[in-house]
């Protein structure tokens, strides 16, 4: 599609239990990258996120997925998702959970191994997600969403509390699914996973500090990592207000 | 709408309840135990009285475990993030409501198969009425269970607000619906009262199976209430089933 934009969000506005979690938030997600979207807990990641995907009730803006409005039906087999938390069914196995995902996308079921595969949990198949750490059930919420061939994944701190090992696997996995044209946001709270992004979305309190490639936030604001230069954004918007 | 969606819905019921052995059994065994024991108390000194609610109760246990069961596994679909994640995918609110309704309506089926069974032969309950035709309506109770703990399971936050909503929504039925005095001999309000609740109905059924060897136009009515107020309660609960919450 033109110009590779694969989100686009214009004057979001998402208010949650009274409180204005996104006040008016304009951004753009682009493919052959992996984009990450980074903030502290708290600062709106998982409400954009929801409302990508077309779960969130939002109070106004617009939400373009694929070049069709966040939430369309013929965006429900294009647009793999990972929650916050892992969405998987805990008195099911992992082979079990994929499959029945799987079907419910109209996936092969041949992508059932070649996700236990890619999440490195062949040799769990047969083990009830229950029994799994927390770690191994991320990653079979994981699997789920590279079920099927989406075009864009978008996850919400997939890797949280993995084995630094396994945690390069994926990135490494993100990078090679951006590559073949696959949109993938990623985000995270744990800055130090910005030097694996291609591009950062900074967001703190419902609003965009920055939206730039990593190397021209840290020449831009002078800082050491994307730590300092988070910062020294906050800073300067703090200055400015 | 799509079958394929449906039926690993319901393959995927059936198999979270495989893997807990404790659950499945108690779901077979209790209805049965608990008919045992009723025809233990009387079979001295009354047998005739569990003649008498024997039949009513077998249609009894299905609704109430399936109205239990039901009410949890989608509290627990809700909060697990699954729903969630399903409403990303493919998947139709009447799939997930059919996929759920087919899934525990065979484990219905089994369990008011066995408690028929165990009923009609090693206890001896003297139908007038066809035992099979008991099953269909034991087995009509539990989709009116299903689908009303699909309904109400929108309404409770946490499974001990669902638990608790079994007093409310199952206890007054009970009491209303001729169990315990025919409804005409009620007080008039209790009366009218209970023409809107549809286990009324269902007790009814099971009382005329009890009573008369036909399939009477009465009894095709009661089976008619029961399984249409069990498909707009499904409708119903599709209603509260939302992609967007906020």
């Amino acid at each position: 599609m033109a110009n590779n934009v694969v989100v686009q969000v214009r004057g979001l506005r998402v208010v949650r239990g009274g409180a204005v979690v996104l006040p008016d938030l304009t951004l753009e997600v682009r493919a052959g990258g992996v984009t990450g979207l980074l903030g502290p807990s708290g600062s709106g990641k998982s409400t954009l996120i929801r409302s990508i995907v077309g779960v969130q009730v939002v109070d106004s803006g617009t939400v373009q997925v694929l070049g069709r409005p966040a939430g369309d039906a013929r965006l429900r087999t294009r647009v793999g998702y990972v929650t916050q938390s892992p969405s998987v069914y805990a008195d099911l196995t992992v082979r079990e959970n994929l499959a029945y995902f799987a079907a419910v996308l109209g996936a092969p079921r041949s992508h059932v191994d070649r996700v236990m595969h890619e999440v490195a949990l062949e040799s769990q198949a047969r083990v009830l997600v229950g029994r799994l750490s927390g770690g191994q059930r991320s990653r079979v919420s994981l699997a789920a969403a590279l079920l099927g061939s989406p075009e864009l994944l978008v996850l919400d701190e997939p890797t949280v509390g993995l084995d630094p090992v396994l945690r390069r696997d994926l990135w490494d996995q993100f990078h090679r699914l951006a590559a073949r044209g696959v949109g993938v946001l990623v985000s995270s709270h744990v800055m130090d996973e910005a030097s694996r992004c291609d591009r950062l979305l900074l967001l703190r309190e419902g609003r965009l500090l920055a939206d730039d490639e990593p190397a021209a936030l840290l020449a831009r604001t002078g800082g050491r990592d994307v730590e300092h230069a988070f910062l020294r954004l906050c800073d300067e918007t703090e200055v400015a207000a | 709408m799509s079958t394929r969606v449906t039926l690993a819905t319901a393959g995927r019921v059936l198999r979270q309840l495989r893997h807990d052995h404790r659950t499945l059994a108690l779901l077979l065994a209790v209805p049965s135990l608990l008919l045992t024991l009723l025809w233990w108390i009387f079979d001295e000194r009354s047998p005739q009285v569990f003649d008498g609610v024997g039949a009513v109760l077998v249609c009894l246990f299905p609704f109430l475990v399936m109205f239990l069961v039901t009410s949890i596994a989608t509290l627990r679909e809700r909060s697990s993030g699954t729903l969630e994640r399903l409403f990303t995918m493919p998947m139709g609110k009447a799939d997930l409501l059919l996929g759920y309704a087919i899934g525990f309506g065979l484990v219905a089926l089994l369990q008011a198969g066995i408690a028929v069974t165990v009923a009609v032969w090693p206890l001896g309950l003297d139908l007038a009425g066809s035992p099979w035709l008991l099953l269909v309506i034991a087995v009509a109770d539990a989709l009116l269970g299903v689908a009303l703990g699909l309904f109400v399971s929108a309404f409770a936050r946490t499974e001990f607000q669902a638990v608790q909503f079994m007093p409310v929504v199952v206890l007054p039925q009970f009491l209303l619906g001729g169990f315990l005095l025919p409804r005409e001999q009620m007080p008039r309000l209790l009366e009218l009262l209970s023409d809107v609740l549809p286990l009324s109905y269902a007790i009814d059924a099971a009382r005329l199976v009890t009573a008369t060897p036909d399939l009477t136009a009465q009894l095709g009515r009661d089976l008619g209430v029961v399984f249409g107020v069990a498909i707009a309660l499904l409708g119903l609960g599709a209603a509260t089933l939302r992609r967007r919450t906020p």
